[in-house]
């Protein structure tokens, strides 16, 4: 199993007062999935999203991030399967200032081991997002949409198991953030693994699993039925 | 891992570029300490070779006896005001014999005094110089006009004198002194001859003195029968020692002091080699000493890259975040910062070279042009040291904000504002 959440908690202590986000999330997600994990803001899907991409640890419970206890990794091991095993997508980008474009998309193989050219990888990657022509633009003289776009080949550079996008269409006018889930989709269709994270009903419907969640508990996990398709808008089936 | 070097250069210098202003203030704490070490080891060591030319130019063939014994260490004790009369004329008879020492050239004895010399209604006070023909030989002093006194008026109680161009200027003016009589205590010295102006070499004024044969200094103007110090000229650098020994032996056999360890001994012998080497041992502390004070200046600049990286780690929180997130280590994120302030240090620091070693240049030059003899040293070492300097103070206060930013827990720095 790729994840497997068992009686994930967490709270946050700020001046002697316990704040709890999580209070006990028990889900599995297996290879291939599209999830939406959704649920108001403050609800802690956010904070879930950072346990789950080892970003953050859990106050309690277990997290088996491809049958490995996560819980138990160093610091730098979890840097490690950062790297090679997840890629984020942000709702603000997060792309490095005064950098092209190219260069934001390779700077996860600075941090591994080569495989192969980073450069030649990287700019397949572009050009399979369409953004071919912007090799190397910098980051601030590009639109949202492209932004967001680089920022999707950047998660898909390391050729990870599972990428995890935070309200990735929240800073975009809806025609860009038609593109990003249309790309989404794709990518899923070709077998990646997407965990996509919002508060909007609409947005969520794009993927083929929801897991809902409010207070810190997951109040519902259903198969999307009729789902939709970025790309006209229209509904499936 | 030279990948992700070169990645990490690339992003420092990007990072650099991008406050250009800030940069380049904070490499001014560098630029100004390393440009203060370099000029200041060069001036210390041009200061260093004005003074050592100026000994050199007194010759460094000489070796100079004084009354009285004297500790290693410590001056002799005729330097403190004591007055030891045990050396006298016919010493220097005797050591000016090649008999005694092979390699003597001449000899010059000396007693020195103050006093009041008059012209008519001017008058002057200076040095009187009691002192033997030797002195041409050994001082290399010119005669301008008229002559030297003899090596009978030596002797003879003469009631000659010989001035110097400065006391020749406060008393005759312009006029010719030659022949005129002037006034000495109460003894009337027929003026024979005039010096040619030889300047202040190691802080003495050659020209402020009147010469006086040394019998007629002892006898008539000063009641006394010794001389306060013998320079004598050897013929080569290279037998200083042996020299030494012969004049020594000399000496002690003529005082009656068997004693010949140097312990018993009534009088002092030195070289100018040796004191070649005592200037030099002087000048190299106070050369260091200055290098201590402006090396300070570097550590302020220090202070100030710690301050400016500070300023970035708070700056970049989201970007060490991010960079946390696509899989950078707490290593990673470490060695990227320190190499910024390195980079930093080691650009200032270059800078810093090159402003420095041209005002070190500009100082040799002004210094030639105002007629010194001073070298110009930029030494190979200074540039190291001033450079490995920089480096290690980027290290050191690059240190604390590199570790502060790779500590950074990932989801709290993404979520920094």
């Amino acid at each position: 199993m790729l994840i497997q959440a068992n009686n994930l908690t967490k709270s946050f202590v700020n001046d002697e007062i316990v704040t709890p986000v999580l209070n006990g999330l028990t889900f599995n997600i297996g290879q291939g999935e599209f999830v939406a994990i959704m649920g108001p803001s403050g609800s802690g899907k956010s904070t879930l999203m950072h346990i789950l991409g080892l970003l953050d640890r859990p106050t309690a419970g277990q997290y088996f991030f491809e049958d490995r206890e996560a819980t138990k990794l160093d610091d730098d091991e979890l840097a490690g399967l950062r790297n090679r095993k997840i890629g984020f997508v942000f709702q603000s980008f997060n792309l490095l200032p005064r950098t092209t474009v190219l260069e934001n998309v390779m700077l996860p193989l600075t941090y591994a081991k080569p495989k192969e050219a980073p450069e030649s990888r990287a700019k397949r990657i572009l050009e399979s997002v369409g953004l071919g022509h912007r090799l190397n633009y910098f980051t601030n003289k590009i639109s949202g949409g492209e932004k967001q776009r680089v920022a999707i080949a950047r998660a898909l550079v390391n050729d990870p198991a599972v990428i995890f996008a935070d309200e990735p269409t929240g800073n975009l006018d809806s025609k860009s953030g038609v593109q990003i889930m249309e790309i989404l989709q794709r990518l899923n269709n070709s077998g990646n693994t997407i965990v996509l994270v919002t508060h909007e009903a609409y947005t969520s419907e794009h993927a083929k699993r929801i897991i809902q969640i409010k207070d810190g508990l997951i109040v519902n996990d259903y198969e999307v039925k009729h789902r939709r398709l970025a790309q006209d808008g229209e509904m499936l089936k | 891992m030279i990948e992700f070097c070169e990645q990490c250069f690339k992003t420092s210098i990007g990072a650099l570029l991008a406050n250009k202003g800030r940069s380049f203030l904070t490499m001014l704490g560098i630029i100004i300490g390393v440009s203060a070490v370099i000029v200041i080891m060069a001036v210390g060591a041009g200061a260093q070779s004005l003074i050592i030319n100026q000994v050199k130019s007194l010759g460094t063939n000489i070796i100079g006896i004084l009354p009285g014994a004297s500790e290693d260490v410590g001056p002799p004790v005729s330097i403190m005001g004591i007055v030891i009369t045990t050396l006298t004329y016919e010493d220097g008879l005797a050591l000016n014999d090649k008999k005694n020492v092979p390699n003597i050239v001449d000899l010059v004895a000396y007693y020195k005094g103050m006093g009041n010399v008059s012209w008519g209604a001017n008058s002057y006070d200076t040095n009187l110089s009691g002192t033997t023909v030797g002195y041409l030989n050994v001082e290399g002093g010119e005669v301008d006009t008229g002559r030297f006194f003899t090596k009978e008026e030596e002797t003879n109680l003469a009631k000659v004198a010989v001035l110097g161009s400065t006391v020749k200027k406060e008393l005759f003016g312009e006029s010719d002194p030659i022949g005129q009589r002037i006034k000495i205590k109460k003894h009337t010295l027929e003026v024979i001859g005039v010096m040619k102006a030889k300047g202040t070499v190691a802080f003495q004024n050659n020209d402020d003195q009147v010469f006086i044969p040394l019998k007629t200094m002892q006898k008539l103007i000063a009641g006394v029968n010794h001389v306060s110090m013998m320079r004598l000229k050897i013929d080569s650098e290279e037998n200083t020692d042996r020299a030494m020994l012969d004049v020594k032996t000399t000496l002690r056999e003529r005082h009656d002091i068997s004693d010949q360890s140097g312990l018993s001994d009534d009088f002092t012998v030195r070289s100018s080699v040796e004191a070649m080497a005592m200037i030099t041992t002087i000048t190299d502390a106070l050369k260091f000493f200055l290098v201590a004070i402006a090396a300070m200046s570097l550590l302020v600049g220090g202070i100030g890259i710690m301050n400016i990286m500070l300023v970035s780690v708070s700056e970049r929180t989201r970007e060490i975040g991010l960079r946390k997130a696509v899989g950078a280590n707490n290593k990673n994120i470490m060695l990227q910062f320190l190499l910024e302030a390195i980079i930093i240090t080691l650009s200032g620091g270059t800078i810093g070279v090159i402003v420095g070693s041209l005002m070190a240049v500009l100082i040799w030059l002004l210094a030639n042009f105002l007629g010194y003899n001073w070298d110009l040293s930029i030494s190979l070492l200074s540039i190291t040291l001033a450079l490995a300097v920089s480096v290690s103070v980027g290290l050191i206060f690059g240190l604390y904000p590199a570790r502060k930013a790779s500590r950074l827990l990932p989801v709290e720095a993404l979520r920094h504002e």
